[in-house]
């Protein structure tokens, strides 16, 4: 009679967990994208804009860490920190005093370096209008399926981002820049995250579709860097990209964290500037929208039942190559 | 009741098995399917299948040895037709797989000076073309980014390096293979090229990419065609055109990790296995100079020169200084410098070897090296003929019981001298102000009783406007007049000033090449985000054949270690040097770019000199006003005022 009841238990627990399966199974196809792109940028030059580099490096690491692969990833730092001569650990960059973490690390590819950071080479890797003999790595080859997370950090103003200290970009420029990518068929959905003063002006002039927009400060306010380090001797991060990064070390490939935890990121009281955000072009809802659609590059696997008979390919091959030997032969003999 | 149980459990045993395996169930199927299809296929085929099989696995041994195929397959014709129906390997059968060869080596030298002095070489060597039309789709140890480089733009030879820190040959001595600060990228081009300009541009863009660094400000402003200094190290180091060389270097070009890691990614066993385990960033950075390079080019397999191959080199030299990385403790390891041990050599590499030089340490009074090893080796190099102690890694004895090596080098005394270079050179900026100036290049030749010429190429950017009237060539305090001069003028902002001389150096002696120049003004959007920095000149090039104290070997196709192979040996008595001067630094008038402080100033200065005169021209109306009358006479009045009289 036990064992009756035991056997009962056993299959409704089998059927409810098969059912479990096909829901996540569900879940995982219904974003829409198929690759996902990062563009990193650092805009700041000279040695006391430590932090902006450190910032984009973390950015860099946690997102190589969830999946994307370096050929996905379009690196601009505007200088060199970490082989720069006052630094006093060369081939580092650290973002934690007491020198934690490396965010440097050993297998680091930065695809636009020193002078070649302006904004027309910003503006054409968005776009895609690259000069001919531009190599792969450093083109942005998304297609209408790709997810692309752009961050930028650096020093900005209301309505511009500056840089290296001689240019802006505004944000007209960047929100047709947008609109160019959109009509191009150039994104499937864009998170564009900015880390610098008055970031909010940044993206109040979107205007295109499926884009979502996270700042480190309202318009008014500036974004405030977390600590200095006394050996470096600099400031080593911003606040907002201090703890973007602590809650992005906790997310790993198979998190199912969603856009409102990343909202939520740097309240007030840890960042002293208010973060924004802007969803209102975004089409689908963000709680349903994961962290890891745009962070990490998650591969959709599809299943098939159906068989697919490869021998007779092959016997194809065969003879078209044997013919041609047997021909190149008979010449030579 | 037992009979029920057992029928229970058997149906829970079902239900679990059928809930498990549903999934794999349908794989199975469709696998077998998939069988059971082929095999209906061709049933009379199956005979041959079987022959196949069984001849599958002595086909492919013998892929293994490619060269015992190259013979094996004429002999063979019953074979022939088992060959052809076998899918696969119809191309090992009718094409032999071209040979390739991976070398390793690292040699140490210690300073004088306390510092150590490591150069690591890995040399693939392929025999293949590159420039037939079938295009070569069969990578092994040579790496396919720099093999679809060469057959694309037709690359004859190509030298690239990123160098961090200055070499002081003063106190180093002669490094094995120079390099310039900065990044130096020097190409010879096929004959069949059309367009050289387009080609190295498109080729500068391609590197920038492999190499993660902005060589893609390689234009014609910072590129020459020298007609003498940079002849092809490769075969074909006779009869060249110049028009098919392209030279240039910037000296502001950076390297770190981000050039180490595409750099590391070239070697055959990347940087898992062998002597590539040492190469850390965080300690190779760490130096007071850190060079990376490639070279690249065609060179003979034997004395005839019958078959030619294609060969890689990569090397890295580094220099570790006494006080910053050794602590002031004149005692290296390799766990010291490299912070890692090597447990093993790479498996693709037919030789993997270390060379520590004991040419200053016969007896072992100076230094003590530990683990011992009873191999020993003599090499000529640099004009000398040097002692080394040999690791060979692929012995397993080498690394001892504790699988691990880990080189010790302690010092017990700190005599001794160096050997004084033989050339040596120095270049700076003289003259004061913004306007003017004026470059010396300073080469001494250390040699006691022998002259010797030397190339000297000088490439001035086009800011700085060379008067080359002025060009003097002093020795000994008197001119010197150089036998060959290639001079080329700039062309504002086209190209640079090229001059090349060949000015023979007097023995024991220091030579001066000085010319004035004048500073341009740039417009305004030429100017780097950091112009108060300064703008480069990029180093000279020194090179030429200096006498030697022994006798060189010019059998280039001898089995010799790789740094004393690099560069060509055409006599005896001299060997090749070539050495680079430090780059310049000078300021360019610099506009102040503080647009909105200027903007106040100026703007407060008009409005108040303007339209405060204008307003009080206007508006100032004149008076005419008694002088005040003395102290006691304003007492006297004020009492009068008291009394009601009327005042004075």
């Amino acid at each position: 009679m036990e064992m009756l009841t035991l056997l009962c238990l056993f299959s409704t627990y089998l059927l409810a967990s098969s059912i479990n399966i096909e829901e996540n199974a569900g879940q995982f196809f219904s974003s829409g994208h198929t690759n996902n792109w990062a563009v990193l940028v650092c805009t700041s030059r000279f040695w006391f804009n430590y932090r902006h580099v450190a910032n984009t490096l973390s950015v860099y690491r946690s997102v190589k860490r969830l999946g994307i692969p370096d050929s996905h990833i379009v690196l601009m730092l505007a200088d060199d920190m970490a082989c720069n001569h006052r630094n006093p650990k060369p081939a580092t960059v650290f973002s934690h005093k007491n020198m934690e973490l490396n965010v440097y690390g050993d297998d680091v590819e930065v695809d636009y370096r020193g002078y070649e950071v302006t904004v027309e080479n910003f503006l054409r890797v968005l776009t895609g209008r690259l000069p001919p003999s531009t190599p792969r790595s450093k083109r942005l080859l998304s297609d209408d399926r790709s997810n692309i997370l752009i961050y930028l950090t650096g020093h900005g103003g209301n309505g511009f981002l500056k840089f290296q200290d001689s240019e802006e970009i505004s944000n007209v420029e960047l929100a047709d820049a947008f609109e160019q990518m959109w009509q191009k068929r150039r994104y499937n959905e864009l998170l564009f995250i900015i880390d610098t003063c008055q970031g909010a002006s940044m993206y109040e002039r979107f205007y295109s579709p499926n884009l979502m927009a996270l700042a480190s400060s309202q318009v008014g306010e500036d974004s405030l860097s977390h600590q200095p380090d006394l050996a470096i001797g600099v400031h080593l991060m911003d606040r907002y990209t201090f703890y973007l990064l602590e809650f992005l070390e906790d997310i790993h490939p198979a998190s199912k964290t969603n856009m409102n935890d990343l909202f939520k990121v740097c309240p007030k009281s840890h960042c002293v500037s208010t973060p924004g955000h802007r969803t209102d072009l975004f089409l689908r809802d963000p709680g349903s929208v994961l962290v890891t659609d745009f962070f990490g590059s998650v591969r959709k696997v599809e299943l098939t039942m159906e068989t697919i008979n490869l021998t007779g390919h092959i016997k194809q091959w065969e003879e078209s190559t044997s013919l041609r030997t047997g021909r190149a032969r008979g010449i030579v003999a | 009741m037992a009979a029920r149980r057992r029928l229970v459990s058997a149906l829970l045993v079902f239900l679990c098995a059928s809930s498990v395996f549903s999934g794999a169930e349908s794989q199975e199927a469709t696998l077998t399917g998939g069988h059971r299809a082929a095999a209906v296929d061709d049933p009379p085929t199956d005979t041959e299948r079987a022959e196949q099989a069984a001849e599958q696995p002595a086909v492919e041994e013998r892929r293994w040895e490619a060269t015992e195929v190259e013979e094996a397959t004429p002999d063979e014709a019953a074979g022939e037709k088992q060959d052809t129906s076998a899918p696969g390997t119809a191309a090992p059968s009718s094409a032999p797989q071209p040979k390739d060869d991976f070398q390793e080596e690292l040699v140490v030298r210690p300073l004088h000076s306390g510092d150590i002095y490591a150069s690591f070489q890995f040399r693939t060597l392929w025999e293949t073309d590159f420039t037939r039309e079938n295009k070569v789709s069969h990578y092994r140890l040579f790496p396919k980014s720099l093999g679809q480089v060469i057959s694309k733009f037709s690359v004859r030879e190509l030298h690239i390096s990123f160098t961090q820190g200055y070499w002081r040959t003063m106190q180093w001595g002669q490094p094995f293979l120079p390099s310039p600060p900065g990044a130096e990228l020097w190409v010879w081009f096929q004959d069949s090229v059309t367009d050289v300009d387009g080609t190295w541009k498109e080729l500068t863009n391609v590197l920038s990419g492999i190499f993660c660094a902005s060589l893609n400000f390689i234009d014609s402003t910072n590129t020459v065609q020298p007609s003498a200094s940079f002849k092809p190290l490769g075969i074909g180091n006779e009869a060249t055109d110049h028009r098919f060389l392209r030279y240039a270097t910037l000296p502001r070009e950076i390297v770190c990790t981000e050039n180490l890691t595409p750099w590391k990614k070239l070697l055959p066993c990347g940087s898992k296995a062998g002597l590539a385990v040492l190469l850390k960033s965080e300690k190779l950075f760490h130096s007071s100079f850190h060079s990376q390079a490639v070279h690249i080019r065609p060179v003979c397999e034997d004395r005839q020169c019958k078959t030619t191959s294609w060969e890689l080199r990569q090397t890295l030299n580094v220099v570790f200084d006494l006080y910053t990385s050794g602590q002031g403790k004149r005692e290296w390891s390799l766990f010291k410098m490299f912070s890692r041990t090597l447990t093993e050599a790479c498996p693709l590499a037919s030789s993997s070897k270390i060379y520590i030089d004991v040419t200053d340490n016969p007896q072992g009074e100076q230094f003590e090296l530990s683990p011992a090893t009873a191999l020993l080796s003599q090499a000529v190099v640099l004009g000398d003929r040097r002692t080394f102690s040999v690791y060979d890694l692929t012995q397993q004895i080498t690394f001892g019981s504790v699988r691990s090596l880990n080189l010790l080098i302690r010092w017990k005394s700190t005599e001794g001298d160096m050997l004084r270079p033989l050339l040596h050179a120095e270049r700076y900026v003289a003259g004061y102000g913004l306007q003017t100036g004026e470059i010396h290049t300073l080469m001494y030749n250390n040699h006691p009783y022998r002259s010797f010429p030397v190339l000297l190429l000088d490439s001035v950017p086009w800011y700085l406007r060379l008067y080359i009237h002025t060009l003097t060539v002093t020795s000994k305090g008197k001119d010197n007049k150089p036998s060959y001069i290639h001079y080329q003028p700039s062309k504002d902002r086209l190209r640079p000033h090229l001059l090349e001389m060949l000015v023979q150096l007097p023995p024991n002696s220091v030579t001066e090449v000085t010319v004035q120049f004048e500073r341009a003004l740039l417009k305004w959007t030429e100017y780097t985000p950091d112009p108060n920095h300064g703008f480069y000149v990029g180093s000279s090039v020194i090179s030429s054949l200096v006498p030697s104290i022994v006798a060189m070997d010019t059998n280039s196709t001898l089995k010799r270690p790789l740094f004393s192979s690099f560069f060509p040996c055409k006599e005896e008595s001299s060997f090749f040097v070539r050495i680079y001067t430090e780059p310049l630094l000078v300021n360019l008038p610099t506009p102040d770019f503080s647009m909105p402080y200027n903007v106040i100033c100026l703007t407060c200065t008009v409005v108040a000199v303007g339209y405060g005169s204008l307003y009080n021209l206007l508006t100032r109306s004149f008076q005419i006003e008694e002088p005040s009358p003395g102290l006691a006479k304003r007492i006297a009045n004020i009492i009068r005022k008291m009394r009601g009289v009327p005042p004075l």
